[in-house]
């Protein structure tokens, strides 16, 4: 039977090349981008750019840029959109930094509550836009607004009138988990490549990058995490098949409504932990935190080859689009262009981007 | 008959004061193809759902393998192995075949926080049941939108059929499809059929359901006119019934036995 099966494939279809079945993957755009910028680069910025310290200079904007946009990336893969992250992500620092400061809670309470507070929000964000049935669009437009709002009330209220609140390095100082959220890792790794010339010194023979910024490595395990879920687990399965038609997934028995929920509460809490993050790094937090931060990981989610529409992405696309992003803002003080060309920049990458995945989703579909 | 999967006796279905079904009885037995017959507005898709669990009759008894059943939702009746494939077949086209295959039933290896799919298994098993439904995927990971309307109905059903149908009601099945693909369709409830599954066949094309049907009902304004063996009746005879007799008597008259 098995024999015979085979022998009668079909002639209308040719084999395909290794080269088409990457061409089908969706991260393709975003790994092309990665090259294209570092070549542009290569050409136009200061030799700096692509030395060790260079790289960890844009590549940390990447990585706290990345982790907002894998989450974003995964919950667009499920068919939907958040727009209140960027503000999330003052809500959840107001929050981080009251309970730090005003309440004097220790990181292993602080970010418990944080993460938590922003995962009952995701999860309020979710419900709404599964019982109403409206586009997540319009009701995390409401979301992004509320909790702006919402940030700048309460640092007023617990700052005693500003809208920035200060003393979260005093209040965190010595406590055993503040390595894991700020500063760098593998420290003594470094000091000693540089003891040994591995890695470029300063003049009094330190490291001139002293450890890999923990955002980093967040980033790196998140999109690890992320592209194990999406093709390896069931779960992975169920928000593609989420984002592509809820209707024939809930036909199929899949529970679209928890899927939806939990990936409102993932994108809440990424912000939430870009907040933790960036909060103890700053050593205080302000309302305006955040801001436009929702835009740039929907771009990020995009160049990495979400299509809007869902059920099409993938968590290492966004890895690639985050740093691309991170490589754009910051390479462009190595060059001698004006750096507000910037923006000129990320619109055109997105452009492209768009065009790009609407192509490939025609290869993948075999419309034509 | 011994081996009746189903049996279905005088189901109403009221939504408000409208009369959907007003007197349906129908059974399936396992091996044989059951073709439900009507025309536009006659009270199918009432009957598919009211079968398959989403909706629940008005009045009327349900006997699932001899016992008095009532199906609360379309997963009870998915569990007792009533499967559906509706027209919209429940694929999604921007995902592979085997994901769609095994879409919210993944197969897992692993346990704990290791439990993950098992996607070489899942491949493995979505190639072979294709080719058992004599489709030859290019890969497994192809995705469903680059099938034809006929390989992906075939893939609804064998992935019904895997996943342990002992009834499946196809819901118009050749409705959208070319000559070719129709005869594809017709030759895996075939071979759906050799493989002991009671199929329900819904079509309101005589044609394709005499070329497969052992039983025939016709549906018409809500009531089941009663049921025919396949040498009981003539296509002619069929067609007549689904429109209510007189006037298509008439036009077949003058447009030559054309319909």
């Amino acid at each position: 039977m098995t024999s015979n099966a085979e022998s009668t494939s079909d002639e209308r279809v040719k084999s395909e090349s290794l080269v088409t079945k990457f061409m089908k993957r969706p991260e393709l755009g975003a790994m092309g981008g990665v090259i294209l910028v570092t070549i542009f680069f290569y050409m136009t910025a200061d030799s700096t750019m692509f030395t060790l310290s260079g790289t960890m200079n844009f590549m940390t904007p990447a990585a706290q840029l990345g982790i907002l946009g894998i989450a974003a990336a995964m919950l667009m893969i499920g068919g939907e959109f958040d727009l209140s992250i960027g503000s999330m992500i003052a809500f959840a620092g107001m929050i981080f930094g009251v309970l730090t400061v005003n309440f004097g809670l220790p990181l292993i309470l602080a970010i418990p509550l944080t993460l938590g507070a922003a995962a009952s929000v995701g999860a309020v964000n979710g419900t709404i836009v599964i019982r109403t049935g409206l586009p997540s669009f319009i009701v995390t437009l409401a979301g992004l607004f509320i909790l702006r709002g919402v940030s700048l009330v309460g640092l007023k209220l617990f700052s005693g009138g500003s809208t920035q609140l200060r003393g979260v390095r005093d209040a965190l100082e010595g406590d055993p988990l503040i390595e894991i959220f700020s500063g760098d890792a593998f420290e003594s790794l470094f000091s000693y490549l540089a003891s040994i010339g591995m890695v470029e010194t300063f003049k009094n023979g330190a490291s001139k990058v002293p450890g890999i910024p923990v955002e980093i490595l967040w980033f790196i395990l998140l999109a690890a995490v992320a592209t194990y879920v999406l093709l390896r687990t069931p779960v992975g399965n169920w928000i593609f098949a989420t984002g592509g038609d809820s209707n024939a997934a809930s036909n199929s028995g899949v529970p679209v409504k928890k899927v939806k929920i939990s990936l409102f509460m993932l994108t809440a809490m990424a912000a939430a932990l870009v907040a933790i993050i960036t909060v103890i790094d700053a050593g205080s937090t302000d309302a305006r935190r955040g801001f436009m931060k929702e835009f740039e990981a929907i771009i990020t989610a995009v160049i990495g080859g979400c299509l809007l529409t869902g059920g099409y992405g993938s968590a290492i696309g966004a890895f690639f689009g985050a740093i691309i992003f991170g490589m754009v803002t910051i390479g462009l003080t190595y060059t001698n262009f004006d750096q507000d060309w910037f923006q000129v920049f990320l619109g055109g990458m997105l452009l492209l981007a768009v065009v790009f995945n609407n192509v490939i989703r025609k290869r993948v579909t075999g419309e034509h | 008959m011994t081996n009746t999967i189903i049996h279905m006796e005088g189901i109403k279905k009221h939504f408000g004061n409208v009369i959907a079904l007003n007197g349906v009885t129908f059974d399936v037995s396992s091996g044989e193809c059951h073709c439900l017959l009507g025309d536009n507005g006659a009270g199918k898709s009432t009957f598919i759902k009211t079968m398959s669990g989403v909706h629940k009759p008005t009045e009327g008894t349900i006997t699932f393998e001899g016992k008095p059943l009532s199906f609360s939702s379309p997963r009870d009746a998915m569990e007792a192995g009533i499967a559906t494939v509706f027209q919209d077949l429940a694929m999604i086209p921007l995902m592979s075949v085997t994901r769609n295959f095994f879409m919210g039933r993944e197969p897992t290896k692993g346990r704990g926080l290791l439990k993950r799919f098992d996607v070489d298994a899942a491949n493995e098993i979505c190639m072979e049941e294709m080719r058992k439904m004599g489709i030859n995927l290019r890969a497994p990971d192809q995705a469903v939108g680059t099938l034809s309307g006929g390989e992906r109905q075939t893939v609804a059903i064998a992935r019904a059929v895997y996943f342990g149908a002992k009834v499946l009601i196809l819901d118009e099945p050749t409705s959208a499809l070319g000559v070719r693909q129709t005869s594809n369709v017709l030759s895996t409830i075939d071979r759906v059929r050799g493989q002991g599954i009671g199929v329900v066949f819904i079509s309101h094309n005589v044609r394709h359901a005499m070329a497969v049907g052992d039983r025939f009902t016709v549906l018409n304004r809500g009531q089941t006119l009663g049921t025919a063996k396949k040498d009981e009746i003539t296509s002619a005879e069929l067609q007549d019934l689904m429109a209510g007799g007189q006037e298509l008597a008439k036009l077949e008259g003058s447009l030559g036995g054309t319909i």
